[in-house]
């Protein structure tokens, strides 16, 4: 199946016209935000202070990239485990934001917020840090630089090769996909 | 007593910290490669030709195969006729810092496990110190991922679960984790000796080739079943549906008490890393 090319921002629109198991390649500004900055992005909207980008039809990548060498734009960069950020998404699924990029399973309540507002979470391939890599024109860290390889990014990609995980109306290619395979072998 | 200076530990710890993670082992490569051809299933097939190109690409560039760059597991098995001149240890994190950096690999170790503050240069290492007998020394580190260590598990079951209850703890552990620690994975398996050892058993499983077998017949038969029942999962690469969900089960074993049979179970992912040298 041919890959859907998708730019940011992320409409609802075109996060509704997306299914799981759907292959994207996908363009244009995203964010990087792992454990530590997402604590922090919480607590900041919690309190009503700024946030380093404006969550609404934002796309969220959950990676802590290898330092850039000089003349990279970033370093390896593949995705990290998804769970550890289920107990922050909700709040900024319910603030707009429409896209996730990681790796492994999600929890309910990361799926009802999902299906409410209208939201997709991406699978990116693990351990393929130096073939992603390739996709990032630029990275630029926008906030908590304290956090090192946890800091804020603000990355231009172009096809960044990328699978519907679950959609919005929450199927999910982690079960789909497996019971798929194993009746084809029966 | 042959004397070896702290300084030629910093030097081959430093160099192995950056190899290890731009270089994936040979058998990790052989083993990727044969499940490749082995796939029929359409997106396990392009899952396993893009973690091929990764690894090929990081290869070529000298550029970490994955962005977690690990804590650095780091084994010396020091003969007990060597003398180090100068603190081992102090060597070891120097070698440590210094290859993170050179190599421009992530730092990922915080001080403190609740009071989360990075330590920026990715010390300290996990070491581990075996007495053997000779005069060499022989260094071993392996970068260890914490998608895969956090989806290990470690149970102490009961001598009456045996054979059949470890069996299906082990199978029900890599279950569980699904697509987590990244499939293709390797999973690493210690069986016996106490709580503690036991675990340290299943991290040391992880470091023998994927193409090497238990040396008794017994436990590398379970390791076949094994592998051929999580493979039986369909949990596949990325967790997308697949017959490649592990590359290989490395078991290693240990004496235990009459009233114990610990196991554990540590994972790692496709970008299963270690490197030796002896100095």
């Amino acid at each position: 199946m041919a890959a859907k090319r998708i730019e940011t921002p992320l409409t609802e629109e075109k996060a509704r016209a997306l299914r799981s198991g759907d292959s994207v390649l996908l363009s244009g500004t995203i964010y990087t935000a792992r454990d530590a900055a997402h604590k922090r992005i919480v607590e900041a909207m919690e309190k009503g202070e700024p946030l380093p980008f404006d969550p609404e039809n934002a796309v969220i990548y959950y990676v802590g990239p290898t330092p850039a060498r000089p003349g990279q734009a970033i370093g390896s960069a593949g995705p990290t485990t998804s769970y550890r950020m289920d107990a922050y998404s909700p709040a900024l699924i319910a603030r707009g934001q429409r896209g996730m990029i990681g790796k492994g399973k999600r929890g309910p309540a990361v799926v009802e917020a999902m299906k409410q507002h209208g939201a997709v979470y991406f699978g990116a391939i693990g351990g393929a840090g130096a073939l992603l890599s390739k996709c990032v024109r630029s990275a630029e860290v926008i906030a908590y630089d304290d956090l090192g390889a946890e800091a804020v990014r603000r990355l231009t990609v172009e096809n960044l090769p990328l699978t519907v995980v679950i959609d919005c109306e929450g199927n999910n290619l982690y079960e789909t996909g497996r019971k798929a395979y194993l009746a084809s072998q029966k | 007593m042959r004397e070896i200076q702290a300084s030629a530990i910093t030097e081959v710890v430093k160099r192995l910290c950056i190899e290890a993670n731009c270089h994936l082992p040979k058998d990790m490569q052989e083993r990727i490669t044969e499940a490749r051809a082995a796939e029929n299933w359409p997106g396990a097939c392009e899952i396993l030709d893009r973690i091929i190109e990764n690894y090929t690409i990081a290869d070529e560039r000298n550029v970490p195969i994955c962005q977690d760059t690990g804590v650095a597991c780091v084994f010396l098995e020091i003969g007990q006729e060597v003398h180090v001149s100068g603190s081992i240890e102090d060597a070891v994190n120097e070698g440590v810092r210094q290859g993170y950096a050179e190599g421009y690999l992530r730092k990922s170790v915080v001080r403190d496990p609740l009071n989360r503050v990075n330590t920026g240069d990715n010390t300290p290492a996990m070491i581990y110190y075996d007495l053997v007998p000779g005069d060499a020394l022989r260094i071993t580190v392996a970068p260890k991922g914490f998608g895969s260590e956090n989806m290990s598990q470690l149970k102490m079951l009961k001598p009456s679960d045996g054979v059949e209850g470890a069996k299906e703890f082990i199978v029900r552990v890599v279950e569980e984790a699904g697509p987590n620690p990244c499939p293709p994975i390797v999973v690493g398996v210690g069986i016996g000796g106490t709580f503690d050892k036991c675990a340290l058993l299943a991290k040391k499983a992880l470091m023998r080739s994927t193409g090497e077998r238990n040396p008794a017949p017994y436990y590398a038969a379970l390791e076949a079943e094994l592998l051929a029942r999580i493979n039986a999962l369909g949990v596949g690469p990325q967790g997308f549906g697949g017959k490649t969900t592990a590359l290989a089960v490395n078991i290693e074993t240990a004496p235990t008490h009459i009233a114990g049979l610990p196991v554990a179970v540590n994972i790692n992912c496709h970008v299963t890393r270690h490197k030796s040298e002896v100095l």
